[in-house]
């Protein structure tokens, strides 16, 4: 928790609010060591959002290759009219 | 040989009304911006792998309107509209932009062109009214996967008769 409030840069009572909802929906996972709370993240439960971003990543990239090609195109153009384009 | 594979687009989702896009393209920054706002190269490109663009209107100008169609791979007609905002050219575009089967849920998008050694780094910043509106835009990405699914599902069933 310590390290937590460090590297953040936020109040204590924030961070612990954070966490707590953290927490709550299982995506971190807490243990005590004698005085020290230890928090981990749990990857797994994050997976349905990942693949839940990942599906509209992928229209993005299929929308892009495309592009790719125009650009590539321009690219070539551009040299075979060098002096009159642009 | 030059190399044209430029890595893959990514989405983060900075606040819960925004959605980021990033890619990075091996071209200077003038010709990503030509392929994003001249008509017949945006029919190019625009519909990825959805469908083919069968309407690409630009008025590139301060308050001028946009609007594009796409005939998605399952045959029915999607289209997007809005208007421009700013308009810098080579660096900096921000619109509106309405999907008309949600017309409701009006984005405001920044794009932004940076060139370094010849390639460009182009971010996409879509500013949603509502986190609902923010999951409808991730959601649509679901369905065209989902479209895309049943097409390939079709494909097979057919090619298996």
């Amino acid at each position: 928790m310590n390290d937590l409030v460090r590297l953040i840069g936020l109040a204590q009572p924030l961070v612990s609010k954070h966490l707590r909802v953290l927490r709550e929906v299982g995506l971190v996972g807490v243990r005590d060591e004698g005085r020290q709370r230890m928090y981990s993240v749990n990857g797994q439960s994050l997976k349905p959002i990942h693949d839940w971003v990942k599906t509209y990543e992928r229209s993005w990239s299929k929308r892009f290759d495309r592009l790719d090609v125009v650009l590539e195109e321009l690219k070539e153009m551009k040299e075979d009219d060098r002096g009159r384009d642009e | 040989m030059v190399e044209t594979s430029s890595g893959t687009a990514v989405v983060t989702l900075p606040t819960d009304t925004q959605i980021l896009i990033e890619r990075e393209f091996n071209a200077p920054r003038h010709l990503v911006y030509k392929a994003y706002t001249t008509p017949d190269l945006i029919k190019r490109w625009w519909s990825g792998d959805r469908g083919e663009v069968t309407l690409a209107e630009v008025d590139l100008r301060v308050g001028g309107r946009w609007r594009y169609v796409m005939e998605a791979n399952g045959g029915f007609e999607v289209g997007f509209h809005g208007e421009y905002r700013e308009v810098v050219p080579n660096e900096r575009l921000v619109t509106t932009e309405v999907y008309e089967g949600m017309p409701e849920g009006e984005a405001v998008v920044t794009h932004t062109f940076s060139e370094k050694d010849g390639r460009t780094a182009l971010t996409i910043l879509m500013q949603l009214p509502s986190q609902a509106d923010r999951d409808a835009v991730i959601n649509s990405g679901m369905e065209g996967g989902m479209q895309e699914a049943m097409d390939h599902l079709e494909q097979v069933a057919v090619s298996l008769h």
